[in-house]
């Protein structure tokens, strides 16, 4: 007999005994249907029918006009077109979102186990000082990276003097810009995952293989590591999706040549070219899917959301 | 360190005294991991120093983006560029109507998630988590392309920009309230019912309130995701122009300092929020 099953007014009777664990307790019903009903409907409606309409846009007839219509021809060769046209942008954008995502990986690891083991008491003010950063407006960040990577600025003639870039070397308008801009960008989606799982580890585990005289650094290659996977794989995958499909970044801080797929989906867009536009979307999207697929097969998680 | 200190650690490690390479490795582990740390802090702290920097600027040309000179004029003046203020408005009340209805239908769909039993539960956990895996970039051409299929291209504007707001608002919602659901004991509610409190009751004095500081979160994340969709908004939004828009629009002809003005304001509010929630917590948590 249920706990609430007997009481009036409490229709949806529980079906699970109270010696069963807590995270079981879920009821039958009517009610679950309910409550999933209209934010499910808008999903549906506006997150998967888009992505179907997505898929068939993209096998339109390119003959067609926003004005005059479209007709649906399974013309495959828009395919072929997108990816001959502009494969230099797809490999670009996924290419750049790797190099960033290796960044975010070398720059976020350090970061999220020094908030997790060292910071002591100060370990909340730097969790909201990964945070903080959100709050400023994605593009005035961005535009402020035009700012200290501009040529008259302190780090070009810091780099300058050492002669790391040539006398009239710059960073702006350079791919080292846009990777730059992307890894500060996504950078919290890898620490704070990152964080997530290394805070979890228990210690004790650490102090145990040092009892088993391991050195510090295997220590953290055989435990810590290893532990802190399921963080590593999600952030790497919170840092390249985004990125990969990310444009604001190659236009404000690169230049012509360092133009990503989503510049080009974009500009097909707005120039009315659905057809096209749309396979470049799906090849963008069937792109990292395999790539994620691929990666995760090897990573070897299943603990993923 | 002194010799001392470093002695008792090693009795306490006994039996073995860690050798001279251990001992350094250790050192070299616990300062620079933090230094290194507090470096990758600074390079995501440093872009925020520049905008509040550049809020006070006072640019010789228009296309300068360099700290030419100080004035108060872009705080006194917030409104002068253009559309600012306007788009600034749009994006305002685009972000709290969308996180208005995203956090409602997320609360709702996550009490559903996480309370009870229905056929395809493995469907809706990819629905929802799907979007949050996919580029923006596809998501708002996706969206534009039902949009111009189903004869909506001439109203491109406020609403198509809130429905795809709430679109992706919804995913991070119901993960943010699943979690704090999921750590919530049910045989609270359960005893709730025990003592002859109905569903109503049951949910708005004890559900709710535990649920609550989620719910608030996710309320806050979905606000700022609204707030700064740029890619999403731009192909959906017709002739309508929201803050980030502005921003894009201005970075092309010359971006006026009141921008940074925003963000700095932006950021403050949050820091405020921020700790005001710490405090509320910290009270919380004396009594």
């Amino acid at each position: 007999m249920s706990a609430a099953g007997h009481l009036p007014g409490s229709e949806p009777a529980t079906d699970v005994p109270a010696a069963v664990p807590a995270a079981q307790g879920r009821r039958r019903g009517l009610a679950g249907y309910l409550l999933l009903l209209p934010g499910g409907a808008w999903l549906a409606l506006f997150f998967v029918v888009p992505t179907l309409t997505l898929v068939a846009t993209s096998l339109y007839d390119p003959a067609g006009s926003l004005q005059l219509g479209y007709q649906m021809t399974w013309h495959w060769q828009n395919y072929l077109e997108s990816i001959s046209d502009y494969s230099p942008q797809l490999v670009r954008s996924l290419l750049y979102a790797l190099s960033a995502t290796v960044a975010c990986m070398l720059l976020g690891y350090p970061l999220a186990y020094a908030i997790a083991f060292k910071a002591g008491r100060f370990k909340n003010l730097m969790l909201v000082a990964v945070i903080a950063p959100f709050f400023t407006s994605f593009l005035v960040r961005t535009l402020s990276w035009q700012y200290i990577l501009g040529d008259n600025e302190a780090v070009v003639s810091v780099l300058r003097t050492l002669h790391v870039l040539g006398p009239d070397g710059h960073l702006l308008a350079t791919p080292f810009a846009v990777v730059t801009g992307i890894t500060y960008n996504f950078l919290p989606f890898m620490v704070l995952p990152l964080y997530a799982s290394l805070e979890k580890i228990d210690g004790r585990l650490v102090e145990a293989a040092a009892d088993l005289y391991s050195s510090p650094f295997t220590a953290f290659r055989t435990v810590t590591l290893p532990l802190s996977m399921p963080g590593l794989v999600a952030g790497t995958l919170l840092t390249f999706i985004p990125a990969a499909g990310d444009y604001i970044n190659a236009e404000l801080l690169g230049n012509p040549t360092t133009r990503m797929v989503g510049n080009e989906i974009q500009d097909l867009f707005a120039a009315g070219d659905y057809p096209t536009a749309s396979s470049l979307s799906v090849t963008l999207m069937a792109a990292i899917v395999v790539l994620v697929f691929v990666y995760v097969r090897r990573a070897g998680t299943e603990e993923l959301v | 360190m002194s010799a001392v200190t470093s002695r008792t650690a090693a009795a306490r490690r006994a039996p073995a005294r860690p050798g001279p390479a251990a001992r350094v490795g250790r050192w070299l582990a616990d300062h620079l991991l933090l230094g290194l740390g507090l470096l990758v802090l600074l390079y995501m702290c440093v872009p925020v120093f520049v905008v509040v920097l550049m809020s006070f600027n006072d640019p010789a040309s228009r296309n300068s983006y360099s700290f030419d000179g100080f004035t108060l004029a872009n705080w006194t003046d917030i409104c002068g560029p253009y559309q600012l203020c306007d788009s600034l408005v749009t994006s305002l009340q685009i972000g709290l109507l969308a996180t208005l209805v995203a956090t409602l239908l997320g609360t709702l769909m996550a009490f559903a998630m996480v309370r009870h039993r229905f056929r395809g539960r493995g469907t809706a956990n990819v629905v929802i988590f799907l979007p949050m895996a996919t580029p923006e970039v596809v998501m708002g051409s996706s969206l534009l392309a039902l949009f111009v299929n189903a004869g909506f291209s001439g109203v491109l504007g406020f609403w198509t920009i809130f429905v795809a707001h709430v679109m992706f608002c919804l995913s991070f919602v119901v993960v943010t309230v699943k979690a704090r659901l999921t750590g919530l004991d049910p045989r609270l509610e359960q005893a709730a019912m025990d003592l002859y409190a109905n569903e109503w009751q049951t949910f708005w004095r004890v559900s709710f309130p535990l649920v609550f500081p989620g719910i608030l979160g996710a309320a806050l994340l979905s606000f700022s995701l609204s707030f700064d969709d740029f890619i999403i908004t731009n192909l959906n939004a017709g002739q309508t122009v929201t803050f980030p828009m502005f921003v894009w629009g201005a970075a092309q002809r010359g971006i006026p300092p009141q921008i940074n003005v925003i963000g700095t304001i932006m950021f403050l509010l949050a820091l405020l929020a921020v700790g005001f929630g710490e405090l509320a917590s910290r009270r919380r948590q004396g009594r």
